[in-house]
C-alpha cells in the first residue's frame, strides 16, 4: 500500500476498523509518520467522546465483582521510558523497541526474582517478538524459556549487566542498561568463555545505551561470558581487558 | 450549523482520573474504586453498544475494568487522557469479542445493523453524561449521511471498514476516506485537542 493510501487509514485505525494485517502495516507506518501519529491521537480522543456519549451505569453487583477480582490480580510492571523512545527509522527502530521491551521485562524479572508473572512476561515478550524479525523471536524464546536462568553483575563503569541462559534453547541473551557509548572507532564485543578460550558472540549496537542482545552462536560448553572494547568490526580474539566476566548460570 | 458549545475541552473526569491512575499503578485499591466509579458507566455503555447482549456486555466490561487495574502501570499520559486510554481498551475488547468466530456466525443481518442507532435516548441521571450525549448527537448531525453511517457502524457496532463497505455497497476507498473525514469533522465540532 502506498504512503498516501496509508495516511488515509488514520480514521479507520482510530475506530479499530482495520483487519489485523492492515492494522500491523499501518502501525509500522505510524512509527515513521509524526503527522499521522498526531492525527491518530486526535481521532482516538474523538472516538472516545463517542464512547462517553453512550454511557450506561451498571448495577452494584458488577462493582463488587470487579473490586473483589482485582485483589487477586497482579499488576504489570511499568513500561520504562525506553519504551516510548523512538530512534532511527523504520524496521530498525521497531526491532530495537522490541529488544528494549524484552530487556526491560527480562531485567525486571531477573532483578525482581518474581516468578508469578514470569508467564505473562514471557507471553508479552513473545507477542512483541512476533512483530519483529526472527532474531528477536529467538531472543524472546530464550527469555521465555522455562529453564531460563540469569546472572547479574556490575560492569566496569557502573552499568548493570545480566545474562540469561537457556540450556534447552542452547542460547544466551545479554541485557544491559546504562552503558556508556564506546569510544570513537570502538564497539563492545561479547564473548563466550569456553575453559579460558574466548569465542566471539557478536557485537553490540553502539548507539544503544540499553538493550538486549541475542548472543551469536550456541552456548554449548561455555561456562562464562565476557565483554570487551574492540575496534569497529570486532576482533577474532579479545584485544583489551574485559569490562566484565560473568559465570553463566548452570 | 449551530454554534459549537464547548462545555469542556476534554471529558471532565480528566485530571483527577489521571492522578488516580498513578495511585492505582502503585497498587492502591481505594484509588481503583474511585477510578471504577468514574469509568464504569462509559465502559459498560460502549461495550453494550457493540455487543448488544446485556449478560455478555457485563462480562466484557468486567474484563476491561480488571485490565485497567492490571495494566495501569503501563498507562502513559503523554499518549492521551486516562479516559481515552480506558475507552480504547474497552472498544478493543468489545470489538475483539464481536469479531470472534463464534460471535461472527451469530452476526445480525444487514437490516438490523442499519436500523439500530446507539441508545442516545436513554434517560441518564447524570447531568455530565446528558451534556456529553447532547454534544455528540449535535455534532453527528453535522456529518454527511455517509460519514455518519460509516463512523457509527464502525465505532458503535464494531464493523471493519470492509464490512461497512459491503453493508452500504460503497467502495472501500470511499469508506476509508469517509471514516477519516467524518472523524475529523467530529473532532473539530467537539473541539477535541490531543
Amino acid at each position: 500500500m502506498s504512503t498516501a493510501e496509508l495516511h488515509t487509514l488514520t480514521g479507520a485505525y482510530a475506530l479499530h476498523a482495520l483487519p489485523d494485517d492492515e492494522r500491523q502495516e499501518f502501525e509500522r507506518h505510524l512509527g515513521m509518520c509524526e503527522a499521522c501519529s498526531q492525527e491518530v491521537r486526535e481521532l482516538s480522543a474523538t472516538a472516545a467522546r463517542l464512547g462517553l456519549a453512550v454511557s450506561r451505569r451498571p448495577g452494584p453487583a458488577l462493582r463488587d465483582r470487579v473490586l473483589s477480582e482485582i485483589t487477586t490480580v497482579r499488576q504489570e510492571p511499568p513500561s520504562h521510558g525506553a519504551l516510548s523512545r523512538s530512534t532511527g527509522t523504520g524496521n530498525r527502530a521497531r526491532r530495537r523497541t522490541s529488544f528494549v521491551l524484552a530487556a526491560c521485562i527480562a531485567a525486571s524479572a531477573a532483578f525482581g526474582g518474581v516468578a508469578v508473572w514470569q508467564n505473562q512476561v514471557a507471553q508479552d515478550a513473545r507477542q512483541e517478538a512476533n512483530r519483529a524479525d526472527e532474531r528477536s523471536e529467538q531472543l524472546a524464546q530464550v527469555l521465555a524459556a522455562p529453564d531460563a536462568r540469569t546472572t547479574s553483575g556490575t560492569l566496569k563503569g557502573g552499568a548493570r549487566g545480566t545474562v540469561v541462559v537457556s540450556r534447552g534453547e542452547n542460547r544466551a541473551v545479554f541485557l544491559t542498561s546504562g552503558m556508556e557509548q564506546p569510544p570513537a572507532g570502538k564497539v563492545y564485543q561479547l564473548w563466550f568463555d569456553e575453559g579460558g578460550t574466548m569465542r566471539s558472540a557478536g557485537l553490540m549496537d553502539p548507539s544503544a545505551a540499553s538493550e538486549a542482545v541475542l548472543m551469536d552462536g550456541e552456548v554449548a560448553g561455555a561456562s562464562g561470558m565476557g565483554i570487551t572494547v574492540e575496534p569497529v568490526g570486532g576482533s577474532e580474539q579479545p584485544t583489551s581487558a574485559p569490562l566484565a566476566l560473568m559465570s553463566l548460570p548452570a | 450549523m449551530r454554534e459549537a458549545v464547548h462545555i469542556s475541552g476534554a471529558p471532565s473526569p480528566g485530571p483527577d482520573l489521571q492522578e488516580l491512575l498513578v495511585l492505582v499503578a502503585r497498587g492502591d485499591q481505594n484509588a481503583f474504586a474511585k477510578v471504577y466509579d468514574a469509568v464504569c458507566g462509559p465502559v459498560l455503555g460502549l461495550v453494550r453498544s457493540v455487543l448488544r447482549d446485556p449478560a455478555q456486555s457485563e462480562e466484557v466490561a468486567q474484563e476491561v475494568l480488571v485490565e485497567v487495574w492490571r495494566t495501569a502501570p503501563r498507562f502513559q499520559p503523554a499518549r492521551g487522557s486516562a479516559m481515552n486510554w480506558v475507552l480504547t481498551l474497552a472498544h478493543h475488547r468489545a470489538v475483539d469479542r464481536v469479531r470472534s468466530a463464534e460471535a461472527a456466525s451469530a452476526r445480525e443481518h444487514k437490516a438490523a445493523l442499519l436500523d439500530r442507532t446507539p441508545d442516545f435516548d436513554e434517560v441518564s441521571e447524570q447531568v455530565e453524561t446528558r451534556l456529553e450525549r447532547e454534544q455528540v448527537r449535535r455534532c453527528l448531525r453535522t456529518l454527511s449521511e455517509l460519514q455518519r453511517q460509516s463512523v457509527t457502524l464502525a465505532y458503535y457496532r464494531g464493523l471493519t471498514y470492509r464490512e461497512v463497505s459491503e453493508l452500504l455497497s460503497v467502495p472501500l476507498g470511499t469508506i476509508k476516506t469517509r471514516l477519516r473525514d467524518g472523524l475529523i469533522r467530529m473532532r473539530d465540532c467537539l473541539g477535541v485537542n490531543a
